[in-house]
């Protein structure tokens, strides 16, 4: 696969901060990738940089191959952005909004084709409202619409679930799977909700104090080896004997107030589930974590 | 992309209600200042002539004519108008920094140049649109209310009298030469605007400019004289006033059609032209450069 | 018997003698051909030359009653005129009832000789407090005259005849005036810098001057009072 985005060894620095501290990366085509680092790791300042709204320090940046310093005008009319919560002209409605975007990035889109991106995000509804009128959700989905009125090929997307409510979590979701998996479009996705990225994500890059700690395909990152498993028993002393006495001693990883924390492939949580009920320990739940918060945690800590 | 992006900036100025506040505003001032005219007309007359009563007839009703009105307007170019020119053009980078718009638009396949440019453009055509405004309620209405008859402008040491039919080509250089003072107003909030990243400090800073710098003129004291005067921007921003300063022949008559050293305008008019080309420059190099963090 | 031979060398040396000339008499000429006129209506030019008014050449109608009555109107435009003006008309001083007058010899005003006389009112109710005339006596016509009045100080005018010189009307008169100076405080007219320097020989001449050409006389057919407003 072509290599969407090549970052090689940005840098920048604010006075004193280093917000990025040699970070190299690459996004393939087609994939979902994942820019996960908590709060002032990094993210933004390295997406700001991707869209030509901070210079790197030192480092180089491609995008579609093109080099961005050279060819900036060219690479930003196959992008769409949203960086942190999408503001917009509040004194203009939705449509209008579009139609502006629309334009300055190149498109030339009739009311038709502007309303069924609207659609698209469930606000055709509203199209002619002033968008101080919308809630937090609607700006949310506004500004994907605004993301994507250029039909880009690369969307970067900066936290895009903020403000949303558990459907339109799921929307947006089910919407970037849409884009990548259908569209065969590159998505570059930053955000914290990791049982999110855990379900979408292709590729991830976990990025820590300005530094890259990790990055991988997240289906070699995360290994179905070692999934954590949770185990709740009516008898927890009675679980432990039996598990401290089996070969499954080997998988336990902690023994909190209530429950166990087991690592083990998911695929074996029935046989473990059967042996306990055939030693007549009731089980309350045995399911399995999220594994990317876990490793995410670990990494980062 | 120049051209769409200023149909663009045009749009979002006549979009907003502060717009509309600046065009409300000069109906009020000059609405005032026509009914204070027309209640208190000789009164303001009287201010300039009062040493002179005893040796001329005045013939206040003449002199208070429509075009006089026009002119007394006129002055509230050097302070007040500024203030509605960089309530929008001060807001023009620095507001939408505030409101967050700013990372979309240049994070857009368009060149910073390009969006200041644009902005200026269209601040532009909002100071022209201001003054056609201006020039309809403050010219023709005040016709309409006052008369017309000859024009007589004051000047600290002379009276300048135009015959009727002299005077509206006046009114048109002088409505033109304030644009281009309004424009360097927009210019220069402009210029601020990309320093800052709400819209308070540029129109504040740009306002406090043109009153200090106004204050220095008018105080006459020597040493700004030599100095500061010739080079700022307010005396030259009165140049409008000098389409109205007629010459004389030998005896003393007024020549129809011309104008007090027609060179000394078109040398102000330079400097101001100048000073936009400086305002842009410096905005333009500076925005280029600037981290859009907001 | 040596005052005759006194003349006699005088006459031969081509002295004017002093042969008791009449002013008195000439002023009653001068007033008997002026007092024809009863009212006119005329149309001006009028000439602005003060060194701080610039204005343009302005058309004025002027009307006048006898005795005294006496307007100058620029009915379409703007100008400002002096409240001196008002005498103009030679007849203010030639109706005066009681004044001493005094030859003042011959002077020449615009190449023609003429009669000076110097009038003093007697009465200090006048507003005229002394006139100068010079009178052009072969055709009986003032041609200059310097009045002092108490209420609009020094004044000169000086006329020019033609067509209506019968009438005892001129084609032009001049009208030179005291003016005050002309300056406003800073900060109300708020001016334009435009670098024109002022003309310091002219600042000193603190005197005004007004020319009108008249044409379009009509005499004698009644003027209307609310012309003099």
């Amino acid at each position: 696969m072509p290599a969407i985005i090549e970052v090689n060894n940005l840098c920048k620095t604010f006075g004193e901060v280093s917000a990025v501290n040699d970070v190299s990366f690459l996004v393939n085509s087609g994939e979902v990738y994942g820019f996960l680092g908590q709060n002032g790791a990094g993210k933004s300042t390295t997406i700001r940089m991707l869209l030509t709204l901070i210079r790197p320090d030192s480092g180089s940046i491609k995008i579609f191959g093109l080099d961005l310093k050279q060819k900036r005008i060219e690479i930003l009319r196959r992008v769409g952005a949203i960086i942190e919560k999408p503001d917009l002209y509040k004194y203009l409605t939705a449509l209008e909004n579009l139609r502006i975007f629309g334009t300055i990035s190149g498109v030339k889109l009739s009311s038709k084709d502007l309303m069924s991106r609207l659609e698209y995000v469930g606000l055709a509804e509203r199209a002619n409202s002033k968008v101080r009128t919308y809630s937090q959700g609607m700006k949310q989905r506004l500004g994907i619409a605004v993301a994507l009125v250029n039909n880009p090929e690369l969307i970067i997307l900066d936290e895009p679930t903020n403000g949303l409510d558990p459907q339109g979590i799921a929307d947006i979701r089910n919407l970037i799977i849409h884009l990548s998996h259908e569209e065969k479009k590159t998505v570059f996705i930053s955000s914290h909700l990791l049982s999110e990225m855990e379900l979408i994500a292709d590729s991830l890059l976990i990025i820590d104090s300005g530094k890259k700690i990790v990055e991988g395909r997240l289906a070699e990152l995360i290994s179905p080896e070692k999934s954590v498993v949770e185990l709740i028993t009516v008898d927890k002393a009675a679980t432990l004997n039996y598990m401290m006495s089996s070969p499954w001693k080997e998988n336990i990883k902690e023994i909190a107030d209530d429950k166990l924390i087991l690592e083990m492939k998911k695929s074996r949580i029935p046989d473990l589930n059967k042996e306990l009920v055939n030693h007549n320990i009731a089980v309350i739940s045995i399911r399995p974590v999220h594994s990317l918060e876990n490793f995410f945690l670990s990494k980062t800590q | 992309m120049l051209w769409q992006l200023f149909k663009i900036e045009l749009f979002k100025i006549f979009k907003r209600p502060r717009t509309f506040i600046a065009f409300g505003a000069i109906a009020v001032i000059v609405v005032l200042i026509q009914f204070a005219l027309k209640v208190n007309g000789k009164d303001f007359v009287e201010l300039f002539l009062d040493s002179q009563e005893d040796i001329f007839d005045v013939p206040y009703e003449k002199i208070m004519n429509g075009y006089f009105v026009c002119v007394a307007v006129l002055h509230t170019i050097l302070i007040h108008v500024p203030l509605l020119v960089a309530l929008i053009a001060g807001d023009m980078l620095s507001g939408e920094a505030n409101a967050g718009t700013l990372r979309l638009l240049a994070g857009r396949p368009v060149s910073r140049t390009q969006i200041v440019l644009a902005k200026f453009f269209a601040s532009s055509v909002y100071v022209l649109l201001l003054l056609i405004w201006m020039a309809m309620l403050a010219l023709f209405l005040s016709m309409l209310i006052f008369g017309t008859n000859d024009l007589v402008v004051f000047k600290e040491d002379a009276i300048h009298v135009m015959n009727q039919d002299d005077v509206l080509w006046r009114f048109i250089a002088a409505f033109v030469f304030a644009a281009l003072a309004l424009t360097m107003i927009a210019a220069m909030a402009i210029m601020f605007s990309a320093f800052a990243e709400n819209s308070i400090g540029p129109i504040v800073a740009t306002v406090c400019i043109v009153v200090v710098f106004t204050i220095i003129e008018q105080l006459r004291v020597p040493v700004f004289k030599e100095t500061i005067i010739p080079y700022s921007f307010t005396s030259h921003m009165l140049g409008w006033k000098g389409f109205f300063y007629v010459v004389t022949d030998a005896d003393g008559n007024t020549i129809d059609g011309s104008v007090e050293n027609p060179s000394a305008l078109v040398r102000s008019a330079l400097i101001l032209l100048g000073y936009i080309v400086l305002f842009l420059f410096i905005t333009i190099r500076y925005f280029k450069k600037k981290e859009i963090l907001s | 018997m040596a005052n005759y031979l006194y003349i006699a060398v005088l006459f031969l040396m081509g002295v004017d003698l002093p042969r008791g000339h009449d002013i008195n008499e000439t002023l009653r000429k001068v007033k008997e051909k002026y007092d024809k006129v009863d009212d006119y209506t005329a149309t001006g030019k009028l000439k602005t030359n003060i060194l701080f008014i610039k204005a343009p050449v302005a058309t004025v109608k002027v009307y006048y009653k006898k005795p005294d009555r006496l307007r100058i109107k620029n009915e379409k435009g703007v100008s400002l005129i002096p409240k001196g003006t008002v005498n103009i008309n030679p007849n203010n001083v030639l109706t005066l009832k009681d004044y001493e007058s005094f030859d003042g010899g011959i002077e020449k005003v615009n190449g023609k000789d003429c009669r000076v006389i110097k009038i003093f009112p007697l009465d200090d109710k006048n507003d005229i407090s002394r006139a100068t005339l010079y009178i052009d006596e072969t055709e009986m016509l003032v041609m200059r005259s310097v009045i002092t009045s108490k209420e609009n100080g020094t004044y000169e005018l000086v006329l020019t005849y033609g067509s209506q010189k019968d009438w005892a009307l001129p084609d032009k008169v001049n009208f030179t005036f005291n003016t005050k100076e002309f300056k406003l405080p800073k900060g109300i007219s708020i001016d334009y810098d435009n670098g024109t320097a002022k003309d310091s020989k002219k600042e000193k001449d603190k005197k005004g001057k007004i020319e009108i050409s008249y044409s379009s006389y009509v005499i004698n057919k009644g003027v209307a009072d609310s012309n003099f407003d």
